[in-house]
């Protein structure tokens, strides 16, 4: 099997949807020439040209906007906000627009529009260039939402995405642009709505997104040493979201942490662990522990900022926790 | 559709009599259809709330006479008069307004949200200015696959002081898209009035335009054949590949800003001579000459029409509680 970087296999999603089908086209800031500010575009003007890979205005209410008006038409608009504290400036357009013309007309509209954008800390931006908002977005009938955390993953779920009917709010994280990992030869779509186990184990299920996928790897690598096993399961996708993969490993392991690079207070976590405790209340044998990061604006200074955000040991603490309670 | 004749050696352009009877009757079947809206939610028969644009017909008629079939629009939360000139037949829409499935939106919509695809209604918005982008992406569509369509956006002049508005024209114009930005100036965001929202004397604002490089057209408001005529002129220019137009027409909101309105921020005495000078129904009577008989036979067939369709909407189904959830996901 072929091996690609995050990066490349957000490419390879794209250019295979813009070699298919002439509905699909790019929109956003900086992501013609220049590539994208993650150089995730990189190439794509020279192969499509500027009218399907369109430099836009810094404007992302009309970028979204837009999107959704020609996705309406019958295009297959990708749009892409160059970092997800820039949703906000869109929310209008996301929640009051693309999540509810399909209700608001009774089932006449369909909104195919896919929404890329990017964040996560590590990197010293400060507070608003590596926000993880995507708990903001579960709460909205309407979206689907998708935050995948390997090659394999982005690339499959990004093309189901595309052509997925409905308006889609695609996360990567940037940390893992350069990623690497193996890839099937052709592109195998993956169904949204299905989570991917990617660690079995015994005595705790760590349910995990984004970069904390991969640091909750390495914190069961750690337990597995003080003798603890740990399943690590991804849900991929978080609307609509694989309850079943999710409740089922929880009544296997009867222990359970969720772990996210957001904030804990609200975030994904939350709807997760009211979720398990309905599906898996008499298995349970200790409280769900929650891993995020602490609750404040992210702050510029590396050791602050490395204090603030989860790292695998935060992931490992949280284990420790749920098997010292039996 | 109107006939458009040149007027003889003048160069310029008129509308027939014949097709200015017919603006005639649409503007009435909207005002009384507005007036019957008003009554039944007075009667406590309708649900939610209301907005009517008695004053603003000519408008929604001028403009939509001038566009065809597959041309597609967004409009405001004061959208009657606007979805009954594109051609959704006033039954769907009365239904729409009693919550039926038979409405044009099946009950899932209401008076801000009235739909119909199929004549090219993409929507009537309840925020502000909300519907402009997508019709910016619309006219892109039209635009990448070559087709001689245009999208058009209504919206109010409060709209024009939102940032969605500037983004919108912004990248309009940039991409020269074939939109059609139709600003229905009646000098009224809600209880506001023009010069405590408005950094332009009202009839100025226009002028927004030129801040974007894009074409101006105007016309007045209340009279539906300059109306017409400037809608026309628009979208000849946007299919031309000239990029998009703002149509921008100042007008008269002849009554409160939503049903029960007491308006105690409005001057009576004011309210009081627009209403007797600038109601566009009753200057296009005039101009037209119609005889008390005359009129008497179309307000007769336009009212028959709205009150089939009260007749229409109470006998339709109800929709069951739980297909609230039938169209969250496509």
């Amino acid at each position: 099997m072929p091996e690609l970087t995050y990066r490349e296999a957000v490419r390879d999603a794209l250019a295979h949807a813009l070699r298919k089908d002439d509905s699909v086209f790019l929109m956003g800031e900086d992501i013609a020439e220049m590539g994208g500010s993650m150089a995730v575009t990189q190439g794509l003007l020279e192969e499509f040209g500027p009218k399907r890979i369109r430099n836009t205005p810094i404007s992302e209410m009309a970028i979204v906007g837009s999107g959704i008006g020609a996705a309406i038409q019958g295009m297959r608009p990708v749009v892409e906000i160059m970092y997800e504290d820039f949703l906000t400036l869109s929310m209008e357009q996301l929640v009051n627009q693309a999540a509810k013309h399909r209700t608001m007309s009774g089932g006449q509209v369909k909104v195919p529009l896919t929404i890329r954008t990017q964040g996560g800390a590590g990197w010293s931006p400060g507070a608003q260039h590596a926000q993880q908002l995507e708990a903001w977005f579960v709460h909205v009938p309407g979206l689907k939402v998708v935050f995948p955390s390997t090659p394999e993953d982005v690339r499959g779920l990004l093309w189901s995405s595309i052509y997925d009917d409905n308006p889609v709010v695609f996360f990567e994280h940037r940390t893992l642009y350069p990623l690497k990992g193996e890839v099937p030869t052709e592109l195998e779509p993956i169904p949204l709505g299905k989570a991917r186990i990617h660690r079995e184990g015994e005595d705790v299920t760590v349910v995990a997104t984004g970069r904390l996928v991969h640091e909750a790897l390495q914190a069961a690598e750690a337990a597995e040493s003080e003798g603890i096993s740990v399943e690590v399961v991804d849900p991929r996708t978080l609307l609509p979201l694989d309850e079943e993969t999710i409740i089922g490993s929880v009544c296997k392991t009867t222990r359970c942490v969720t772990a996210h690079e957001a904030v804990v207070r609200g975030g994904f976590g939350a709807e997760l662990a009211a979720i398990i405790q309905q599906g898996a209340f008499d298995w349970l044998d200790a409280p769900i522990e929650r891993v995020g990061a602490r609750f404040g604006p992210l702050p510029f200074a590396p050791a602050m900022e490395q204090w603030v955000v989860p790292q695998a040991a935060d992931v490992l603490e949280a284990i420790r926790r749920t098997v010292a309670r039996s | 559709m109107a006939t458009v004749e040149e007027k003889a050696g003048t160069g310029k352009k008129r509308v027939s009599n014949d097709a200015l009877r017919g603006f005639f009757r649409e503007m009435l079947l909207i005002r009384r259809f507005e007036e019957k809206v008003e009554e039944r939610f007075r009667a406590g028969e309708l649900p939610g709330f209301l907005h009517v644009a008695i004053g603003q017909e000519a408008v929604a008629t001028g403009v939509c006479s001038a566009l065809t079939r597959e041309d597609v629009f967004a409009s405001t939360h004061r959208a009657h008069g606007h979805a009954i000139a594109k051609g959704t037949p006033v039954d769907k829409i009365m239904a729409e307004l009693y919550g039926k499935m038979e409405g044009c939106s099946g009950g899932y919509g209401g008076s801000m949200h009235l739909y119909d695809l199929e004549v090219g209604n993409l929507g009537a918005n309840a925020v502000v200015a909300g519907g402009l982008p997508a019709i910016v992406g619309a006219a892109l569509a039209f635009q990448m696959r070559d087709e001689k369509r245009v999208a058009v956006a209504f919206f109010g002049d409060g709209a024009t002081n939102t940032g969605t508005f500037h983004e919108s024209l912004n990248l309009a114009q940039l991409w020269k898209v074939p939109a059609i930005f139709v600003l229905e100036n009646n000098g009224w965001a809600e209880s506001t009035p023009a010069e405590q929202q408005l950094p332009l004397p009202v009839d100025q604002l226009g002028k927004r335009a030129a801040a974007f490089g894009m074409k101006l057209i105007e016309a007045d408001g209340q009279d539906v054949e300059a109306v017409y005529l400037a809608a026309l002129a628009a979208r000849d220019h946007a299919l031309a590949g000239k990029g998009p137009v703002l149509l921008h027409v100042r007008t008269f909101r002849l009554t409160g800003h939503f049903v029960g309105d007491p308006q105690v921020y409005r001057d009576r005495e004011a309210l009081k001579q627009e209403r007797e000078t600038k109601d566009p129904i009753r200057l296009l009577g005039a101009r037209l000459e119609l005889t008390d008989e005359d009129l008497a036979a179309i307000d007769a067939e336009v009212t028959a029409k709205v009150e089939a369709s009260v007749e229409f909407a109470k006998a339709g189904t109800d929709p069951q509680p739980e297909d609230a959830l039938k169209y969250v996901y496509a």
